[in-house]
């Protein structure tokens, strides 16, 4: 099997034909709702759920006269998602008019940026993962973000010869995001969306939430031998989920080369995935359905960005999730793991920095030092708690502070490890803190060296015959000594001091 | 710049505009005569010249994002053919 010779020349996923190995070209148009309040270019409300038609001003229903305003936050979102993803900000951008005709579409046309976008080329990079069979961190390259319109909604199934339109998703304001045709594999392009997804929650231009529909893919598939020019590739709209997107690659790419390889040609065109079926097919679209006759819109002026406005987006963009992964490693000192698994998402990442500060706030140390308690405490034991629950570390009945007070309570010997899981077990079920349980409940470790002694003495005038094999060179039997005053002592016991008063006792 | 007649039809046909055949065929003088006036402007060398979107200087505003409109679903519906249960009914479409 030949690699393909190219910079990249990673990916080893090959699609196996009867005329030999096939690699798989991908790229990805990603429409993400910018998070605002009101829409792109009314202030209508872009809320989720609402009663039909109630987000629904009269620019969003395209009453004649009715004329545009940008919402400056839309922009705003745009521009530092750009940044985040190291892109050319174009300070002259400008708004096109796509014309076609659907229910969905009011205004006869979805205002565009096809000739001069908001933002231009950037990238983004994905880990590796040799189990997805991604050898080496790889740079995908955005091509361009544009803002533009969504549409509004369609039901099909209320009506037996009507359709139902509901407007108030009309106008809310998304990003498309399209990539260059970097990916080689579906890994590769899941590795992709969840990295941008990842990036723009971190910045908060976009929650990110497949499900409601706030990111969406439209999936550009072709395949080639080894070596050669791009093959014709096909797009499959509208794919709403990594999974889905990952499958809808596969299928592609190998019916396509079932086509070519049974002596057929690829024709390019707009096809849909069926989730049910785990397949794609044609869209079979009027031959002139895509004659979108763009213009630029008359209704809106050339956008124009001032240096304060781009000042203030490169200001306000946080820490990002590559940047926050080294320093975890290199300042806190944490393994590239747990280091990759906190920082993957924002709100965990916010949750560990919290629970962070107050952990060294409460043992009076600097946070590197407790840094590898903290993260082993939370991918652990609350990441194996919240599993067990099945609630997100947004939802976590045990807060940050409480994290940081139990973390504090083993810090200082108030609490063996066993206790600590005890005490944990009774706050995931109470969301009481730690301190209260360890009172009301009695869980308080002994490391008292009288009372340990005390139970130590009685322990062994109760196995005198024990005693005696021991000292008689039974070493084994020490265990046996250190579980029945462990017993004795219901688990309270400090379990090293046990341990040294036990080989004093013993002699 | 000029159109034909196949032309013509097929932008009726994108507007969604009905045409007869007789309106199509009077359409393409009249719409190559427009075309033709507007033509005169490439006798101008503009080689250089920055394209002008307005003859004041004037920039686009924004708004700012907050919730100002909306709840009029009445309004809105007002003139539509066909409402049911708060939505635009309208014939089927589907894919």
């Amino acid at each position: 099997m030949t690699n393909a010779a190219e910079g990249d020349g990673m990916s080893t996923y090959r699609i196996q034909g009867a005329t030999g190995d096939w690699e798989v070209v991908i790229g990805l148009e990603v429409h993400a709702q910018i998070t605002t309040n009101a829409k792109l270019f009314s202030g209508a409300s872009t809320k989720f759920g609402s009663e039909p038609n109630a987000n629904v001003s009269l620019v969003d229903a395209a009453m004649p006269g009715m004329l545009p305003v940008p919402n400056g936050e839309c922009i705003r979102q745009a521009v530092r998602t750009g940044m985040a993803l190291g892109a050319e900000i174009n300070r002259w951008s400008r708004f096109d008019r796509k014309n076609y005709f659907y229910a969905d579409l009011p205004q006869g046309y979805q205002i565009s940026q096809l000739y001069h976008p908001l933002v231009g080329e950037g990238s983004l990079m994905v880990e590796a993962d040799e189990k997805a069979g991604i050898a080496a961190p790889k740079t995908i390259g955005i091509e361009r973000i544009h803002v533009e319109q969504d549409a509004g909604k369609l039901m099909h199934d209320q009506h037996p010869t009507r359709s139902y339109v509901d407007l108030n998703r009309s106008g809310v304001a998304l990003m498309e995001i399209v990539s260059r045709p970097d990916m080689r594999s579906p890994a590769e392009a899941g590795a992709y969306l969840r990295k941008l997804r990842s990036i723009l929650r971190y910045v908060g231009s976009c929650d990110g939430n497949m499900e409601e529909g706030s990111m969406r893919a439209d999936v550009n598939v072709s395949v080639r031998k080894a070596g050669e020019p791009f093959g014709t590739r096909t797009e499959t709209k509208n794919v709403n989920s990594v999974r889905f997107v990952m499958a809808t690659i596969e299928y592609e790419a190998n019916r396509q080369v079932d086509v070519i390889e049974g002596g057929g040609t690829i024709v390019q065109e707009t096809r849909l995935f069926d989730p049910d079926r785990t397949e794609t097919r044609s869209m079979r679209s009027k031959e002139d359905a895509h004659d979108y006759r763009y213009f630029p819109d008359p209704d809106l002026l050339p956008l124009e960005l001032s240096d304060a406005f781009l000042s203030e987006c490169e200001a306000s963009l946080p820490e990002l999730p590559d940047a926050k992964r080294t320093r975890y490693e290199t300042a806190l000192g944490l393994s590239p793991y747990q280091a990759a698994v906190i920082t993957a998402d924002v709100e965990t990442a916010r949750w560990f920095e919290a629970l962070l500060g107050e952990t060294a706030v409460a043992q009076g140390k600097s946070e590197a030092e407790v840094a590898k308690t903290a993260s082993n405490w939370l991918t652990s034991d609350l990441f194996g708690a919240l599993n067990r629950l099945g609630v997100s570390i947004g939802d976590s009945p045990v807060t940050t502070a409480n994290g940081a007070a139990l973390l504090a309570l083993v810090a200082d010997g108030t609490l063996s490890g066993s206790l600590a899981k005890q005490v944990f077990e009774i706050m995931l079920e109470t969301g009481d803190a730690p301190g209260r349980i360890v009172d009301e409940r009695g869980l308080r470790q002994t490391s008292d060296t009288g009372a340990i002694e005390a139970v130590i003495a009685d322990v062994m005038a109760r196995n005198a015959d024990k005693v005696a094999e021991y000292r008689g060179g039974k070493d084994k039997l020490f265990g046996f000594f250190v579980g029945q005053t462990m017993k004795a002592m219901a688990g309270k016991g400090n379990p090293a001091a046990i341990n040294d008063l036990l080989k004093k006792a013993l002699g | 710049m000029s159109v034909d007649l196949p032309t013509v039809r097929k932008i009726a046909s994108l507007a969604r505009i009905a045409v007869t055949d007789a309106e199509a065929a009077a359409i393409v003088p009249e719409l190559n005569n427009i075309l033709g006036w507007v033509e005169q402007l490439s006798a101008v060398d503009t080689d250089g010249i920055a394209p002008m979107t307005a003859v004041i200087p004037n920039s686009l505003r924004l708004r700012d994002d907050v919730v100002t409109d909306g709840n009029r679903r009445d309004d809105v519906l007002k003139n539509a053919p066909q409402a049911e249960h708060g939505f635009f009914a309208v014939p089927k479409v589907i894919e």
